[in-house]
């Protein structure tokens, strides 16, 4: 008889294991992928430069003037990204700071991107011109904005889908950042 | 009369034949088939619940251009998908492979047949019990069966 009364519970057991499983989904982003590429090199390209087409850019112009490469954000925005103008203002800020941020311009239109920069200031040190995507199939980019730490050797260390904003970047880049530029600046 | 109806039914069909197709030109056209099945079985990354072959999102546009160019550098279906898979990660395919991570996903099912397969038998066995226990044990029920089961066997004869 307590053998039958036990099993009885068998059903409540499944519940509220179901239920706790589903509880904890619920905050997950269902939008956000499993990133393929962290932990990866970047991939190589050659593309133009934005506003400087004669100009061709490879992962080896990431390395800035220093010997040893600097750590990078890498941007991917356009001017049809409604949410790139509310994350612009603080690209901008980040800059300011000091930290390297290289443009990548998806899909767009050369003119419109360039007429962007001059309205709403440059935060980039350069901007890959990437008008078919290439580079964004090759980084499994599927929407803007986008964000990639990049260390010093090229590897990609953090990928953001989606906007970044103060609260962003305390949450998910600044400590990765500041770590990885001392790791860079220490070699 | 019919033929006429069934031509309308049939220029009724082709309409949402042509908006389902892509008109994608291939060299050969013994790819064609595997394009297809390539995009019906690869998912969208923007869309959530669309392959590649329902979406119009701009990313499986260009997704579905990348299908078909690896098919014409004559790339096999399996290097297509690890190609996509590496850049968009596993979420990509709709039919995920079998991989250590993936183990629960494929056996689940088996697993679960088998637990109900486990539970029908028990509660079988314990029909088959609790039959033989109600039977009748009262000595006049036994004679008034007896009697039945005399009077069919005389029919029946």
């Amino acid at each position: 008889m307590d053998r039958i009364r036990l099993t009885l519970f068998v059903p409540l057991l499944i519940c509220i294991a179901l239920g706790a499983f589903l509880f904890s989904s619920l905050g997950k982003d269902p939008q956000e992928l499993p990133s393929a590429l962290v932990g990866q090199p970047f991939p190589e390209f050659v593309l133009e430069e934005l506003n400087d087409p004669q100009r061709q850019l490879s992962t080896a112009d990431f390395r800035g003037d220093s010997e040893n490469g600097q750590v990078i954000l890498v941007n991917i925005w356009a001017t049809w990204c409604f949410a790139c103008r509310i994350e612009h203002p603080y690209l901008n800020g980040l800059a300011e700071q000091g930290v390297a941020i290289i443009g990548l311009n998806y899909k767009d239109n050369r003119i419109l991107a360039k007429e962007w920069l001059v309205e709403r200031g440059n935060p980039y040190q350069f901007n890959i011109f990437d008008p078919r995507g290439t580079l964004g199939i090759d980084l499994g980019v599927y929407g803007a904005p986008e964000t990639y730490l990049v260390d010093a050797q090229g590897i990609i260390r953090h990928r953001r889908v989606g906007v970044v904003d103060e609260r962003i970047w305390n949450k998910e880049f600044r400590d990765l950042y500041k770590q990885l530029v001392d790791e860079a600046n220490d070699q | 009369m019919i033929n006429k109806f069934g031509l309308l039914f049939l220029l009724l069909i082709s309409c949402d034949l042509i908006a389902g197709v892509d008109v994608v030109d291939f060299s050969d056209e013994t790819l064609r088939p595997r394009y297809q099945q390539l995009v019906q079985e690869l998912r969208c990354p923007k869309c959530q619940n669309q392959n590649l072959a329902d979406s119009n999102s701009p990313i499986s546009i260009d997704l579905r251009r990348q299908v078909q160019l690896l098919l014409e550098e004559g790339k096999s279906n399996a290097e297509i998908k690890t190609y996509l898979s590496d850049r968009y990660s596993d979420f990509i395919l709709y039919r995920p492979q079998v991989k250590q991570n993936t183990w629960a996903l494929w056996l689940a099912p088996i697993v679960l047949l088998l637990i109900g397969l486990l539970i029908l038998v028990r509660i079988l066995k314990r029909q088959k019990i609790t039959v033989v226990e109600k039977a009748p044990v009262n000595p006049q029920d036994q004679e008034r069966l007896r009697e039945l089961l005399k009077n069919t066997n005389g029919d029946a004869k």
